[in-house]
């Protein structure tokens, strides 16, 4: 292979890096008009009245929409393939308000300051209700969040509105009870994972307009134009035949541009008034009023033999989905999804739970989706564990874990296809230097270091839902263009899915143009999220490439004369093998674009969907520094190895798994989303939500322990999610075995830390 | 009121209200680095420099902007460039929202510091948030960049 496994640069990396206008924001026409919301100050209210007319009547004001102008039509802002898990349990607005921030009004300007000024003249009154704040009390709260009629699942996720709960689970095979009676050694830990907030640097933001033919086209930074498409032709009542959806270059999205969170809005005042219109969130709505990551709590029962077998397995959660279950059920689910097979010596295994309504912002799609939380929960508890059975805990999980061509109670007889996770310990345990610094070592000044570990496994798309189609076509001048749907954030998926075609035709990447992302141009992706992209459209490029390289050597063949068989493709020219005679691809090209022998424009076509969804696998290492007088937490060093199956850019995956570890040490050690107690998000600008600046991090090592998927792309599987799963338990760990407190809610911050350590 | 600015070498004569910052008055002039990541001043991706030192472009009011040399990355842009080049070819870009504002500060440091130690380079570049690369990246691209002395990365 030449191409797949070199560290391309990516193919918009010059233009990003120096600030060209390719984002959203640089390409909204001048004279759109600016579109603001306003938003309700109580956690849990309805609109007795409304009243507008002072503020339409300002000049410049081009409209106001309240509860009464919209369709009433509910429709779920998460971005999944149709028919969606998430209840569809929202109208673009309402006359009941869910949390602090639900929007009241959609005021569009022809300026920012006018439509602020028009916004602080609309009178509300509200009824104010009692709000439910506390997920832990969310069931059976004398307040039900969701109590209108039409309310619609497209099929049954356990919902009782009534209860406020969004969904309700169960997975069990065996008996968990019996089983964890016969075991030898039982721990119990509850685990609190806080919300967390994306904080992509690009804030979120739309525009749109009517195009020549009278179409609604939206431009956004969004991972889902095609889910985008369909959820504006629902909400808006329009055929989504005059809908178009187009992304840009987009400043990160990490889950949180799976969502729907704006473009309604502007999409709405475009239909109606005919002019373009934009919509620019600041950071405060970033981090307010769009979505988060699920909070959760997760008790886990693990039961081992005397030999330190893992024999039963008990996950119990509840989750907080706040004002609307966008990714409700989906994100619970892969808590057990990717929990209960890691390790597969179990008889027995459960998972089970609930999903709640409360009246805070909505939670959704964030990296890792579930995985994350469960990972922190499982790997707490298997080091517990391994301090009760008296067991080194790399060798537990040696001993435990799933290995290549094994299956797990839970994986109906399909077998693991490819992991390198038991390789992936053993070398970091070498380049953490665990021989020598586990468990810990006192380092003078009061400080202690001390050394945490865990491991995880994600999934590569989503198995026989996710499907992305991918054409190719050869140009009239002998280049190519690859027309994909999947949605490059930053990641370099459109760089790595080139590679991939021109691995194929064994051409080079600067022959292939990309074109991504485009809902009136691009074959059906979903999009990019679940890990799915290097996996599934991977898949579906180098199937229609190889589908275009047969078409060109049969094209070849038949102009020079001979059978398919008799030629040779070396990327440039087609040779028969006997005679030596050739023909270029570029007069291939010419040819059959001129219609040579009544021939077509050669166009490689492929959709691919995968049944099942390889785990990539990660084995993390934390070293930190405590000081004991103070709790205060350091991270001296973080190694990660990871088996994401074959590499396919080093350096592009290299950044994903820096990225990814550094967002999971913020959640680890100083992300939270938190509410006063009237249910407000406090933590709403960067002074108070910390995320990781380059001083917090310490070192960080990223390594690869290739595998070979069966099943992927040039034996791919995926790197975008698993990469945050390990630091929180690994860096919980470590502080434990620094100083004696294994914290189980996070963030685990100096007070909390110190506090523990009184408590000793 | 009117201003007059020289924008990258460039006499520039704007209006602009009292209370405007030189992030918007740029932007709103067509400068598409002068990017906005938050509103407490915290991220950098705003940073330019007025007077050839580097500053928030959010909290610079654009009336003080007054008679300034203002520089911005189309302003620099071969030496961005170089750099830029070094930072594509570490895949340290991510999304490459915070990119021109870490570049501008980066340059900024290369005037600022002599033989910088990587300590000395993460102080320095502090305020600059990202939430992509985690930050690794863009030290190898520095180091490699100023030819400082760096241990292989672990691969
Ligand atoms: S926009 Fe964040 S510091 Fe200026
Ligand atoms: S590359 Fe995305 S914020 Fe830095």
């Amino acid at each position: 292979m030449s191409l797949v496994g070199k560290s391309i640069p990516k193919i918009d990396g010059m233009a990003i890096a120096t600030g060209k206008p390719v984002y959203t924001e640089d390409m909204a026409p001048p004279n759109a008009l600016v579109v603001k919301l306003l938003r309700s100050p109580h956690a849990f209210a309805r609109i007795k009245s409304i009243d507008t007319s002072k503020a339409e009547s300002i000049e410049n004001v081009e409209c106001i929409f309240t509860h009464k102008d919209v369709p009433k039509c509910r429709f779920t802002l998460a971005g999944q393939s149709y028919p969606e898990p998430s209840p569809y349990d929202r109208l673009i607005l309402d006359e009941i308000v869910r949390y602090a921030g639900d929007e009241v009004a959609i005021i569009a300007a022809a300026d920012e300051e006018t439509a602020e000024k028009a916004m602080k003249l609309i009178k509300v009154d509200y009824e104010v209700f009692e709000p439910v704040l506390d997920f832990e009390k969310a069931i059976d709260h004398p307040s039900i969040i969701h109590q209108e009629t039409d309310l619609h699942c497209n099929f049954d996720i356990g919902m009782q509105q009534e209860r406020n709960i969004v969904s309700c689970q169960k997975v069990e095979v065996g008996n968990v009870e019996e089983e964890l009676k016969k075991c030898h050694t039982v721990v119990e830990e509850t685990c609190y994972i806080q919300a967390q907030a994306h904080a992509m640097m690009e804030t979120y933001r739309a525009f749109s307009y009517l195009d020549h033919t009278g179409r609604l086209v939206v431009v956004s930074s969004t991972q889902i134009p095609f889910h985008v498409r369909r959820q504006l032709s629902r909400a808006l009542n329009i055929p989504a035949s005059k809908i178009r959806v187009i992304k840009p270059r987009i400043g990160g999205g990490f889950g949180g541009k799976q969502t729907g969170a704006v473009e309604i809005f502007t999409a709405l005042v475009t239909q109606t008034t005919g002019k373009p219109a934009k919509i620019i969130y600041d950071r405060k709505e970033t981090f307010s009023v769009t979505n988060s990551r699920h909070a959760m709590r997760l008790k886990v029962r693990l039961g081992a033999d005397k030999e330190g077998y893992i024999r039963a397995m008990d996950i119990q959660g509840l989750s907080d989905t706040g004002a609307y279950g966008e990714h409700a059920s989906t994100t619970f689910m892969v808590v057990g999804q990717k929990t209960l097979p890691l390790y597969n010596k179990t008889r027995a295994v459960r998972f089970m739970g609930n999903v709640v309504y409360t009246n805070k912002m909505p939670a959704g799609a964030f990296r890792g989706y579930g995985a994350t939380q469960g990972t922190f929960a499982l790997e707490t508890a298997v080091n517990k564990l391994a301090e009760r059975l008296n067991m080194d805990p790399t060798e537990v999980r040696l001993k435990n874990l799933i290995k290549e061509g094994e299956t797990s109670l839970v994986s109906g007889g399909i077998k693991l296809g490819s992991s390198t996770l038991h390789k992936c310990i053993a070398r970091g345990r070498e380049l953490i230097g665990w021989n020598d610094k586990y468990p810990r070592r006192e380092v003078g000044d009061n400080k202690v270091r001390a050394l945490g570990m865990a491991v995880t496994m994600q999934g590569s798309g989503i198995a026989n839902i996710d499907t992305a189609s991918a054409e190719i076509r050869l140009n009239d001048d002998g280049n190519f263009t690859l027309l994909i749907g999947s949605t490059d954030m930053g990641t370099g998926s459109d760089t790595i899915l080139s590679q991939m075609a021109a691995e194929v035709l064994e051409t080079s990447v600067e022959k292939i143009i990309v074109h991504a992302a485009d809902t009136d141009i691009s074959p059906y992706d979903p999009g990019s999220y679940a890990s799915s992209t290097t996996y599934v459209t991977g898949m579906a490029v180098v199937k229609a490439a190889e589908d275009l390289k047969k078409q060109i050597i049969e094209s070849g063949a038949r102009i020079l004369e001979v059978s398919a068989d008799e030629v040779e493709l070396d990327g440039q020219k087609i040779t028969t093998i006997n005679e030596g005679k050739t023909i270029s691809i570029e007069k291939i090209a010419e040819l059959q674009v001129l219609g040579f022998g009544g021939n077509r424009q050669l166009v490689g076509n492929a959709t691919h969907g995968s049944s099942i969804s390889p785990p990539p696998f990660i084995a993390g290492f934390a070293e930190v520094e405590v000081d004991k007088e103070t709790g205060k937490v350091k991270l001296i060093d973080y190694v990660a190895v990871v088996d994401c199956g074959t590499v396919i850019n080093p350096n592009l995956a290299t950044i994903q798994a820096e990225g990814g570890l550094v967002q999971g040490i913020g959640l680890a050690m100083y992300e939270d989303v938190r509410y006063d107690k009237v249910g407000r998000m406090t933590t709403n600008s960067f002074m108070q939500y910390k995320i990781p600046t380059r001083k917090d991090i310490g070192n960080i090592r990223v390594t690869f322990e290739e595998s070979f998927e069966p099943s992927g792309p040039f034996g791919a599987k995926s790197i975008g999610e698993v990469v945050i799963n390990t630091p929180a338990p690994a860096i919980i760990e470590a502080v434990y075995n620094a100083v004696g407190v294994r914290l189980t809610d996070l963030p685990i911050t100096p007070e909390k830390v110190f506090l523990a350590m009184q408590q000793i | 009121m009117q201003i007059e600015i020289i924008l990258n070498g460039k006499k520039v004569a704007m209006n602009v209200k009292n209370d405007e910052y030189l992030a918007d008055t740029l932007r709103a002039h067509g400068v598409s680095s002068v990017r906005k990541g938050c509103d407490t001043t915290c991220c950098g991706l705003c940073t330019i420099w007025i007077e050839e030192k580097p500053v928030l472009s959010c909290a610079a009011l654009s009336i003080r902007a007054n008679g300034k040399s203002i520089t911005t990355m189309e302003g620099l842009y071969n030496e961005a460039e170089e750099f830029a080049q070094v930072l594509v070819a570490e895949g340290s870009e991510q999304c490459g929202f915070c990119s021109p504002g870490f570049i501008m500060t980066v340059l900024a440091m290369k005037r600022e510091l002599n033989n910088p130690t990587e300590e000395d380079i993460v102080h320095y570049l502090t305020g600059n948030l990202c939430r992509c690369t985690g930050y690794m990246g863009q030290l190898r691209a520095i180091k490699k960049y100023l030819g400082v002395m760096q241990h292989e990365p672990c691969r």
